[in-house]
């Protein structure tokens, strides 16, 4: 038996022990390390040869990330570590880190339940890293910490003993403070990064080694040694003293929690049925013989087995062969293999069990964030899989020749399909398809792809998705039927800050409020008791609050007039963009006494007629989305590359020096970033490192508004100017 | 001037003289079909009789851009209702918004379902409670009321006239068959027993027709006849009176039970 069929055959046993898993993703800011982390840690567990690691990017599979260096997809591998007396069965899901591609982060982070947060110690936290850390406590997901490139600290910054503690302390409190704020109440204490029980790690994953106290105190390695081993350019010897695979996967073991302890606490919150029926008592104790309950976390092609769906198996036992129910889409399939990932590669292993990430052949149809059940037995689905960022950049695309164009139709669902962040307009009318991402490059690994799946595309220049609000208040407004007989009275005004915070930061959750318990969210977030009682839906970050009472038959059309709302801030009436940060008040309501006088082609006009001149009345504004852009470069370019930012129109946020690196925190509208990457590349010789972070919505200065506002009217075939108020309301 | 006219229920025929006369007159002609629609006549057997073209306006027509008003600011204008026009419809809208702009007015009344369902089912007309619609359900839209008007009728032993819904646009018209299934479905939603299989509930179709189909029976044995084609209403009569009883038993085919309760 050779080496690898006998990890098989370990993998295969380890899976029904569950005290036995530990589920994990590697997460961090771009460059970082954790691809090379993630190599690091096959070599150590015998899957590609330990000369090779850190060079190979193993798990960056795809053409497009070896040749641009980072990780596009997140990429999962199960291997088999000992630990103590124990032999354990890891599965690991590598993440992207570019901010483009933050979906992937969020739909691993409901497959597993610890995390690795990879820091850079010359970095530091950086805004990428807050957004991951934050994704993976929103999923009750338990960060470790790993400081990466701490030799660099040494050898280029030349820190001394007491500077670089400062700089780990600083580090680790920064992380812990997002930790404190965001973990579930119960372990807000518990899950904090301590340096002294080890769930922190220092080392250098490119050179091989890392450290944490008890090993220290295992070897009797101590700062002052690894000051010495980098200063004498000796890391070799201290990667055979304390291997970073050792360090790190007995940290992963020894902090990071087991399915069958963490599906105690997750359950309850990513399922919303009843806990105490036989699926959820069989998810809650991972147990192989439940109900089956899978969530399918990600959707990929493969040009030889067609589409795999990855996912995280909560309860019962998924087969090969079996006939399996999906929740969501209603729609039967058989599986054909199910089995475990090795990178590129997948293990059949003809049962994946409660506890484990699968990867399923045969689940046709499947997308990402999809319950699978038996046929027999319809489970309550799993919630949603929510992205903390949105689309901000739109690209049009054509076939380059007709044929193609039934092709390129099933090839944009399919894209879809493999990566729920983007989303698809199929306009088979002008053959005009839209393509929404959420940067540049993402759209460019798009359009990469869908070329790849064989149709020939053209791509229109790259186009910025807006978003309408309103800047006053305005109401009583009177919004009328078509027949006249059916009357509501709104008023408008911009949502409370805190509120909006509270939505951004996925607080509170979007949707048709259905019990009492959200009003105390409401209140805790600011909104006023009598509001907070009477709210009706949460819709695009705005509000509909029902302030009338008693009125006859308003039960039945509430449905109607919150489709109306929701449709209503889908599109917008200043250029038929998404409304953000509303609230509207329906203060009364006059209804005509027939079923069919107030039926839908009465009450949806009247409803959006009324939201729409409201808007138009509360002097309306166009937000435009803002980048976070972090340079680190050498003084000598800081002038060429800060210039670069302001002819942007970006805003220096913040300097700081180092030696002599500097790092410019800036903010810059997405309108003006595309091709910033050859800009910044020239104005700099090549000599910076640079990142962006989705920064949300701003408001598009005054002397621009009226000219883009045009050119989106232009460019969808609308009227020039948008309506006034009257138009609406009159 | 204005003309309200009505077309009646059924064919070109349904027309009042004084509705002819008028439409003779006018220098245009309106007419809307959204709201119902006669099916034993055409536009242009109508268009025949009064030698004068009729323009047919949708909804959005008549609603929004106000065709018919606007035009009667300076000619005489005639508008063409099914039934009887200011019943059954939302059109006392544009009766306001003709005294707002000075139009002199005239209506020209004809036959309604509100009154000839209650007649063809031999139901007293002093018995009947508030009318009401059965609306095709729509995604977000399954109201209740039509079954909490019967339930109020009830509670006053009165009798309940029950539209049934039209979209004439997609040429869709609920059949007798579709409005009971809507009321046994919102009893499986309430539970209050007010319309079960063994209710007695009336068939009226293609009112004002040579041969109208009216038949009385319970749900169950009326949820699948076939009362052919549009439009159909239905009644869901209260406590009966002793002339009524007969009048289901013997001219409308209901069981003999009822006669002797």
């Amino acid at each position: 038996m050779s080496r690898r069929d006998k990890m098989i055959s370990k993998i295969k046993e380890l899976m029904y022990q569950p005290e036995n898993i530990r589920n994990i993703g590697i997460v961090a800011h771009i460059d970082h390390g954790k691809t090379t982390l993630s190599d690091n840690l096959l070599a150590g567990a015998g899957m590609i040869s330990a000369e090779l690691a850190g060079d190979q990017r193993f798990l960056d599979f795809d053409e497009q990330e070896q040749a641009r260096g980072i990780t596009i997809d997140a990429a999962n591998v199960s291997m088999v570590h000992k630990y103590k007396e124990g032999e354990y069965l890891i599965n690991l899901i590598d993440t992207p880190g570019h901010v483009d591609f933050g979906g992937d982060v969020t739909r691993a982070m409901r497959a597993v339940d610890g995390a690795v947060v990879v820091i850079c110690a010359v970095e530091g936290i950086m805004p990428q890293t807050e957004t991951v850390l934050r994704q993976a406590l929103i999923e009750n997901v338990k960060p470790v910490l790993f400081i990466n490139k701490v030799d660099r600290l040494i050898n280029e910054l030349k820190l001394d003993g007491d500077e670089l503690q400062q700089r780990f302390i600083k580090i680790i409190a920064s992380a812990n403070k997002i930790i404190k704020s965001m973990a579930p109440k119960e372990f807000k204490e518990e899950w904090l990064a301590r340096v002294e029980d080890g769930s922190v790690a220092f080392g250098s994953a490119y050179h091989n080694w890392a450290i944490n106290v008890p090993i220290m105190q295992k070897t009797g390695i101590t700062f002052k040694d690894i000051y010495q081993y980098c200063k004498n350019e000796n890391q070799k010897e201290l990667a055979q003293k304390a291997p970073i695979t050792e360090v790190l996967l007995d940290m992963v073991i020894e902090h990071l929690p087991s399915p069958d302890i963490s599906q105690r606490y997750r359950v309850p919150s990513i399922w919303t049925g009843d806990i105490e029926s036989e699926e959820g008592q069989g998810m809650i104790n991972t147990s192989p013989d439940s109900p089956l309950a899978v969530m399918v976390t990600n959707i990929s092609i493969d040009k030889h087995a067609g589409e795999i769906a990855t996912g995280r198996v909560y309860g019962g036992t998924i087969e090969k062969g079996t006939e399996i129910y999906m929740v969501g889409s209603m729609g039967k399939a058989r599986t054909q293999q199910v089995g475990v990932y090795m990178g590129p590669e997948r293990i059949n292993t003809d049962r994946v069990p409660a506890g484990n990430i699968v990867a399923i052949t045969g689940a046709r149809n499947a997308v990402a964030g999809e319950t699978i059940s038996e046929p027999g037995r319809k489970i309550h689905a799993f919630e949603g899989l929510e992205h903390i960022s949105e689309p901000v950049v739109t690209v049009a695309v054509e076939a380059k020749n007709t044929k193609d164009l039934p092709k390129l139709i099933e090839v944009l669902r399919q894209v879809g399909k493999e990566d729920p962040t983007v989303r698809i307009e199929i306009n088979e009318e002008t053959g005009e398809h839209l393509i929404a991402g959420m940067g540049e490059l993402h759209l460019e690994i798009i359009t990469y792809r869908i070329n790849e799946k064989g149709v020939e595309i053209e791509t229109s220049p790259p186009i910025v998705v807006y978003r309408e609000t309103i800047t006053s208040q305005a109401g009583p407004v009177e919004g009328k039927s078509p027949n006249k007989h059916n009357r509501f009275y709104i008023e408008i005004e911009p949502l409370e800050e805190s509120m909006f915070k509270a939505l951004q930061d996925k607080k509170i959750k979007e949707g048709r409020v259905k019990g009492k318990e959200e009003a105390a969210k409401f209140m805790e977030y600011g909104l006023e008791k009598e509001e907070a009682r009477r709210v009706w839906d949460v819709h695009e970050r705005s509000l509909f609050i029902n302030m009338t009472r008693g009125i006859q038959h308003l039960d039945e059309i509430k449905e109607l007039l919150l489709e109306g709302f929701e449709s209503a801030l889908d599109d917008g009436p200043i250029a038929r963009e998404k409304v953000m940060g509303i609230k509207i008040k329906l203060m009364d309501a006059k209804i005509h006494e027939d079923a069919v006088h107030r039926g839908p082609a009465q009450v949806l006009p009247a409803i959006r007629k009324a939201v729409y001149g409201s808007i138009m009345m509360a002097q309306p504004t166009l937000l435009e989305p803002i980048q976070k852009v972090f340079i680190n470069t050498p003084q000598d370019y800081m002038g060429s590359a800060t210039r670069e930012v302001q002819n942007r129109r970006g805003q220096i946020v913040d300097m700081e020096q180092e030696g002599d690196m500097a790092t410019v925190e800036s903010k810059v509208p997405v309108a003006e970033m595309f091709g910033f990457a050859g800009d910044i590349r020239s104005a700099t010789e090549g000599r910076c490192l640079w990142s962006t972070e989705n920064a949300g919505f701003e408001r598009l200065p005054g002397e621009l508004q009226k000219q883009i506002v045009r050119q989106i009217r232009d460019r969808k075939g609308l009227s020039p100017e948008p309506y006034g108020p009257d138009h609406y309301l009159g | 001037m204005f003309y309200f006219i009505g077309m009646g229920l059924y064919d070109e025929k349904d027309i009042s003289l004084k509705g002819i006369e008028a439409l003779k007159n006018v220098d245009h002609v309106y007419a809307e079909f959204y709201t119902a629609k006669l099916f034993g006549t055409t536009l242009s057997a109508i268009e025949y009789i009064i030698s004068k073209e009729i323009r047919v306006l949708t909804r959005e027509e008549v609603e929004e851009f106000n065709i018919p008003l606007n035009a009667a600011m300076e000619k005489d204008v005639a508008f063409l209702v099914a039934g009887d026009p200011l019943i059954a419809t939302t059109h006392t809208d544009m009766m306001i918004e003709a005294k707002k702009l000075n139009i002199q007015t005239t209506v020209i009344h004809s036959s309604s379902i509100i009154s000839a369902a209650p007649g063809l089912s031999g139901l007293q007309a002093y018995k009947f409670g508030k009318v009401t619609t059965v609306p095709f359900p729509d995604e977000n839209y399954f109201p209740h009321s039509p079954y909490l008007t019967i339930k109020a009728n009830k509670e006053l032993n009165a009798h309940t006239l029950v539209l049934l819904d039209i979209r004439a646009d997609e040429n869709k018209f609920m059949t007798a068959n579709e409005g009971l299934e809507y009321l046994l479905k919102v009893e499986i939603e309430r539970k209050e027993n007010i319309v079960t299989e063994d209710s007695l509930a009336v068939v009226v179709a293609r009112a004002g027709s040579d041969r109208p189909v009216v038949r009385a029976d319970k749900i169950k044995s009326l949820i699948s006849e076939d009362f052919g084609g549009p439009l159909h209403s239905l009644v869901i009569p209260g406590n009966l009176h002793f002339m009524e009883a007969e009048y289901l038993v013997r001219v409308c085919g209901a069981p003999h039970e009822f006669m002797e309760e």
